[in-house]
């Protein structure tokens, strides 16, 4: 037992990482299992490809800080998330179109303001955050993000289930449709800029996505998936950093793995809906 | 291809070379900018110092372009390091058919090999450790080695150096060596200017001495258990060796994008185990791990250290002099408490 408990009870570093990751647990695996019910898995990568250049703007404005590039971050994710929304409401292009074209532009003007100003600096450090190295302030931002996203989610849980199964009733019964769209795509956005922080841009989506996506094969209710996938996370995370540690592999891209691992496993082997279940059905699932 | 270009660059040079002659001062190439800082000082206003590896340069993976063939060429004396630091010399000089007399600095200088002060200290360290600690140790060591071939790559052609630590001059003893040498030749390409040239190597010695007894001073004034410096660079033996101070090689280390779990953690332990009070670690390229690292182990995080080349005139390190005093400077300022 020591290979799995002694390197979180001899680094202090490693009882952040794990901290730091089981807070993106609780936190990101809710909003993807919603993004999963929704169809909009590929609408988190967007969103964590459009908040590159509000991140890069806080990096070349104050460094590496914290702060800075949190608000930026956030702040281009929601310009893109609103422009999208507001585009497919009054134009005649769809949502998903508009949110591939908004976050193309954001994107592309992301690299330029990082390649333009940030010569002598690394594109490495914005687009890959280190969960090795996050200190007070970004557990503290982690931890808060986290208990913020279950709050909101836990407060418009009704009708976020409710525009899952069926969009236009709610939309027929009450003005809360729309409301409650945004604020889920601000939850993404915030989300998707705590895992920046500590698994970096581009990882960030897989520890919203990939746990709920196994989760599917699990449970069929969305409490069960809800909790299937934190459970997913979390031991991802536990796994992702054991990894890194004893094997010597980058963090950010262990702790996805590892989540990818369970992902293929439930693929395979998991009793809701998997080519295990569909192939070779036991008796009580045919019931 | 680097043959043709030197072809082409010696063809043009020859075409080039003979305003150069008419100069009245003696026309003096240095290899790098911390030997012709040297050079300048002997020589001072009846030479006219070129450097081939300006400030900030790196003279292991320098590349000579036709105009270095062509300064070469016109060249009255050339001063090289030697020990192998300068690999593309000899085929530099060949290539350009100078008739220029060449001093090696380092003459005389007693040879240390390269890394073996990081290399011991870092075996007995990992042996006293209880976790897997031979692994990270040995992955350190293929980094060390894998950073001198790809460091000299350019040298190996026509050179066949490596074991001897070139870095000499990070010894003030070692430079005086150096004075003397320059002085020697200098004289010798310049007969009438041999009184000047004595007279500014005396200056320039005296100035050395008092920056020997400085940093002698400095070193002493440490506690004797805050001696010891984790850094990547290789190129401390001399000063190590001269002034007691120890530079361990940092373990595990070696990727810049994205370090593992393992890489923290053998650094870490490095730093905890051997009472290490000082870390000046450029590759590992993210401030917040540093600081993280920093904050775990108590010790200090240090700044740039100069060890090949001078900053340009502006920055910290313009001379031999300066760069010795910042590097001095930035040691004490992370070991003393």
């Amino acid at each position: 037992m020591s290979w799995l408990i002694d390197p979180f009870a001899d680094f202090a570093f490693m009882q952040r990482a794990l901290l730091g990751c089981l807070a993106i647990s609780l936190g990101a695996t809710p909003v993807g299992v919603f993004l999963l019910l929704r169809r909009m898995s590929l609408t988190g990568d967007a969103m964590a490809h459009a908040i590159l250049p509000g991140a890069a703007v806080g990096y070349l404005v104050a460094g590496l800080n914290l702060g800075a590039m949190t608000i930026g971050g956030v702040a281009a994710g929601l310009v893109v998330a609103v422009l999208t929304g507001a585009v497919a409401r009054f134009t005649a292009l769809r949502e998903d179109a508009s949110l591939a074209a908004f976050y193309l532009i954001s994107l592309a003007l992301g690299v330029l303001l990082v390649s333009l100003k940030g010569s002598n600096v690394d594109l490495m450090h914005v687009l890959f955050g280190t969960v090795l190295a996050l200190d007070d302030a970004a557990l503290t931002l982690l931890c808060a993000i986290s208990t913020v996203t279950l709050v909101a989610l836990a407060l418009v849980y009704r009708p976020l289930v409710l525009e899952c199964a069926d969009p236009r009733f709610l939309r027929s019964v009450s003005g809360w449709s729309g409301p409650v769209h945004f604020l889920f795509l601000g939850l993404v956005v915030l989300n998707l800029v705590a895992g920046f922080q500590a698994l970096g841009t581009l990882m960030a989506v897989g520890i919203m996505i990939l746990p709920a996506a196994a989760a599917r094969f699990w449970a069929t209710s969305i409490g069960g998936m809800l909790a299937v996938a934190a459970c997913v996370a979390a031991i991802s995370s536990v796994a992702g950093l054991l990894a890194s540690y004893h094997a010597g592999l980058p963090s950010g891209p262990a702790i996805i793995l590892a989540a990818g691992t369970f992902y293929l496993l439930s693929l395979v082997f998991g009793p809701s809906g998997s080519l295990a279940a569909r192939f070779w059905p036991r008796a009580h699932l045919e019931a | 291809m680097l043959t043709r270009r030197l072809l082409l660059a010696s063809a043009a040079a020859i075409a080039f070379a003979a305003p150069a002659f008419a100069q009245d001062k003696l026309n003096v190439i240095a290899s790098f900018s911390i030997l012709g800082d040297i050079v300048q000082n002997v020589g001072g206003d009846r030479v006219e110092v070129t450097t081939l590896v300006g400030p900030d340069g790196d003279a292991h993976v320098f590349q000579p372009a036709p105009a270095d063939a062509q300064a070469v060429a016109g060249a009255d004396v050339i001063v090289a390091n030697g020990l192998g630091f300068e690999g593309w010399m000899d085929r530099l000089v060949e290539a350009s058919g100078t008739k220029a007399a060449i001093i090696t600095a380092s003459e005389g200088v007693t040879p240390i090999a390269f890394g073996e002060e990081g290399h011991d200290h870092g075996h007995a360290e990992g042996e006293a450790h209880d976790h897997d600690h031979e692994h990270a140790e040995g992955e350190a060591h293929d980094h060390d080695h894998a950073k001198e071939e790809a460091g000299h790559d350019h040298g190996h052609e026509g050179h066949d150096h490596g074991a001897e630590d070139p870095h000499a001059w990070q010894s003030v003893i070692n430079v005086a060596l150096y004075v003397g040498n320059i002085e020697r030749g200098l004289a010798a390409a310049d007969p009438d200017g041999a009184e000047t040239y004595a007279a500014n190597a005396a200056a320039y010695l005296a100035e050395l001495d008092a920056l020997d007894s400085e940093i002698k001073a400095a070193i002493a004034a440490l506690p004797e258990n805050r001696r010891t410096i984790v850094t990547s660079h290789d190129a401390f033996g001399y000063f190590a060796a001269a002034y007691g101070l120890t530079f361990v090689a940092p373990q595990g280390v070696s990727t810049e994008a994205e370090a593992s779990a393992q890489d923290v953690a053998a650094l870490i332990s490095q730093i905890r185990d051997a009472g290490i009070a000082a870390v000046f670690v450029e590759n590992i390229a993210d401030p917040r791990l540093l600081d993280q690292i920093a904050t775990e182990t108590g010790a200090k995080i240090g700044g740039t250290l100069y060890s090949d080349a001078l900053s340009g005139p502006e920055g910290p390190a313009g001379t031999y002099l300066t760069m010795m005093r910042h590097n001095i400077g930035q040691l004490t300022g992370a070991l003393s408490q």
